[in-house]
């Protein structure tokens, strides 16, 4: 601490780095392409085109003998909204027709069915394309429960031997509507200030680096904490604006559900956020160079915030080593405050841990990063 | 002779853009080992399958019957019991707090609905805060409480169902999402890292100056864009690869098709997102600006390619932009040459579209080389 760096020194010093880096920021128009235009393009995608929900599956019926019991057992298929059905005369055709991707799968209703459903002893067949696994199963819980519509019926009308003698009632609290987008939309607040926060400041601050203007701050009298300041503010702005259309967004064009507090939600954003700023500042000085800092940034944040998070596949379910790996991710904690907050409310038991720690990961990642840009000449 | 020296000139500015690749270590290292990571980790993790559900059981019924139905639950592999409670209301803690995802209750008439020839009834109740994993786990309590009907019956004396449903999937018999995952991850992984390279590699010469000096020396926009390109094509083709490589022997996935249909697949693929890389490099003015456009560019790609979730669920406008996607077609030509054995005459149509954006967006790059307005 020398003579002159009085506090109001070092205010006066932050808040002309922060009116540079944002002139600098405004500038260019590709930081406000990422900070505004990139979440409502996001939002649009996420909430339109990404849709886990399986309806008007398309499938090939293939009637062998045409009998009533034949066309009952098929006409679970044609009144169902979860199938398209289209009629195909041989088995061969609809072989065809599933190769080709035309259909997903294939109803069989063998020869002689109806003389095997007197005998209590029929079979149907249902194919499935098995290359999207996720769809297929479900199809054929689909296939299973469109069936069965059938044989309750006639069940009821004592021609044939009761059903399954389970009874099943779901329900899927916290999302009645059962809607993909409900979780997939909370989900991309994640990926939005990720972007935001690791891949925009990286990039800024190895650019410095990589042009030496970050050397000719150092010989300027302000601390290199106060540069990581004023870096960083103007980026946690833009991050903010990004978060709010997303909310506002999620909101109000989706009809998310929400449940928790704003309050509570703004506060484990904007740790999240600090985590990411964090996460980038640290590749940047680790790195110095803008094309390491992209690739750098992209892999150990932007995919594990996809696929490690649990924001689309099931954390538990992964090996225990791979699930050892998503603690490392900021990402996790997120998403599962995210969910939480907007489908379940205040759950403290679930929002308190997670919060702890990203703040500490935030902390951590500060203090390495002010620790990194110290000032000394390479 | 004009030919001859084209070739010359092109193979001078290959060999300078593979130098600048891969002269510094760190970005060997980052071009070559995080693909192999990525197919690791992300083949592991991004699955739909469960094999591990947490669930809270809530027995209303005390009976043989109900106990029976809790076994199998237990020993299907699939669920573990994390609770028991006496009533729904007390389990809900668990799944709220998330040790749960499922709450099984069974009804306290189970056993005596069953022996009276009715349903017997269970509550099943998900948590609904990621849908599809509450979905997935439902399902598989429907299997379970459907041959639990079945071998009751039987075990009561009384025949079995009167119809059965057989089911089958072909292509990938026991329905593992890693089959289909895989494969795609070759182009995803590929084509981030491609177009990245590409689109830095102009950018980055623009933003040192050393791209008006290529603009002053003798090399033609057309010769300055395949000498780009081909050390881009190389580079993607390796890692390509070195995912397949992953997919076959680590995996153990089998491959269904030609290798020459795979990999004329791939070239074309490679050469369409080497095109809009370079398209981008040709707008940018500097390296974060190339960056930027390429990642606002790869993440529509990526969430629309059928990837993640199936293409055909989407609106007919997203539709038509998955058209110019390159990704939706590597994931249906990969998946198809590798699981099915499609043959070259059922992936024309894939192909030709391929073909359509590489020769779109490479002249207009090389165009946009010489002629952007600054």
């Amino acid at each position: 601490m020398t003579g002159t760096s009085t506090p109001t020194g070092g205010a006066r010093r932050i808040a002309a780095l922060i009116r540079k880096e944002t002139w600098q920021l405004l500038r260019d128009p590709s930081s406000i392409i990422i900070g505004i235009v990139m979440p409502l393009v996001m939002l649009l995608l996420f909430g339109y085109g990404l849709n886990l929900d399986v309806k008007n599956v398309p499938v090939a019926i293939v009637m062998e003998e045409s009998t009533a019991d034949a066309r009952g057992a098929a006409s679970g298929f044609e009144l169902s909204d979860y199938f398209r059905t289209v009629h195909v005369r041989t088995m061969a055709e609809a072989e065809r027709l599933l190769l080709a991707h035309r259909v997903n799968a294939i109803l069989r209703i063998p020869p002689g069915f109806a003389r095997q459903v007197q005998n209590n002893d029929a079979e149907i067949q249902v194919i499935v394309h098995g290359a999207d696994a996720n769809t297929a199963r479900i199809s054929i819980g689909y296939a299973q429960g469109a069936v069965g519509t059938w044989i309750a019926r006639e069940a009821a009308r004592g021609r044939l031997l009761a059903p399954a003698s389970i009874s099943l009632e779901t329900r899927l609290w916290f999302n009645e509507a059962n809607e993909s987008t409900y979780f997939l939309v909370p989900g991309l607040i994640v990926l939005v200030m990720t972007l935001i926060g690791t891949l925009l400041t990286a990039l800024v601050v190895a650019r410095e680096w990589e042009r030496g203007t970050f050397e000719a701050l150092f010989v300027t009298p302000a601390r290199s904490s106060e540069i990581l300041l004023g870096k960083t503010v103007p980026y946690f702005v833009l991050g903010m604006i990004g978060f709010a259309l997303s909310v506002i967004g999620s909101l109000l064009l989706f009809g998310v559900p929400f449940r928790g507090s704003f309050l509570v939600l703004t506060v484990v954003s904007m740790l999240y956020l600090l985590v990411a700023l964090g996460v980038g500042l640290v590749i940047s000085s680790a790195t110095k160079s803008q094309f390491l800092a992209s690739q750098m940034s992209m892999m150990i944040t932007f995919l594990p915030a996809m696929m490690l998070s649990g924001f689309m596949f099931d954390i538990r379910s992964m090996p225990r080593i791979i699930q050892m790996v998503t603690y490392i991710f900021p990402a996790r904690y997120f998403v599962s405050l995210l969910q939480t907050i907007f489908l379940a409310g205040n759950v403290w038991s679930v929002i308190l841990p997670n919060a702890a720690v990203l703040a500490g990961m935030a902390v951590l990642l500060l203090a390495l990063s002010v620790r990194l840009n110290r000032k000394k000449i390479g | 002779m004009a030919m001859r020296n084209s070739v010359q000139r092109i193979l001078a500015l290959m060999r300078k853009e593979f130098l600048v690749i891969l002269k510094d270590p760190r970005s060997r290292v980052l071009l070559f080992v995080p693909p192999i990571l990525q197919c690791l980790i992300f083949g592991y993790a991004a699955t739909y399958d469960l094999n591990n559900v947490p669930y809270a059981l809530v027995d209303q019924d005390r009976s043989a019957a109900s106990r029976d139905f809790a076994a199998r639950l237990d020993g299907s592999g699939i669920f573990s019991r994390v609770a028991i409670a006496e009533t729904t209301e007390a389990a809900a803690a668990a799944l709220l707090r998330n040790r749960a995802v499922l709450i099984v209750a069974i009804s306290s008439d189970f056993e005596k609905d069953l022996m009276a020839g009715q349903p017997g009834r269970i509550q099943v109740i998900a948590d609904g805060r990621n849908s599809n994993t509450a979905g997935v786990a439902q399902s598989y309590v429907a299997t379970i409480a459907t041959g639990f009907g079945q071998d009751w019956r039987v075990a009561q004396g009384l025949s079995g169902q009167a119809v059965q449903v057989t089911t089958r999937a072909w292509y990938n018999p026991s329905l593992e999402t890693r089959w289909n995952m895989i494969p795609s991850l070759i182009g995803t992984i590929t084509m981030m890292m491609t177009m990245m390279l590409t689109a830095m590699s102009v950018a980055r010469e623009r933003e040192e100056g050393t791209f008006d000096q290529l603009l002053v020396a003798p090399f033609r926009p057309t010769e300055i864009m395949i000498g780009k390109a081909v050390p881009s094509m190389v580079v993607g083709l390796l890692q390509s690869s070195l995912i397949f490589l992953v997919a076959l022997f680590w995996f153990r996935i089998p491959f269904a098709g030609s290798f020459a249909v795979f990999y004329l697949g791939l070239i074309l693929f490679l050469a369409a997102a080497i095109g809009m890389g370079l398209f981008l490099s040709s707008i940018a003015r500097n390296m974060q600006q190339a960056m930027i456009l390429t990642f606002v560019l790869l993440m529509p790609f990526m969430l629309l390619s059928g990837l993640m979730a199936p293409t055909e669920n989407m609106p007919a406008a997203l539709r038509y932009f998955t058209m110019v996607n390159p990704l939706q077609y590597a994931i249906a030509i990969t998946r198809r040459v590798y699981l099915e054995g499609a043959t070259l005459n059922q992936l024309l149509p894939d192909m030709l579209a391929l073909i359509a954006i590489a020769v779109v967006t490479m002249p207009v790059a090389a165009w946009f080389f010489r002629n952007r307005l600054v």
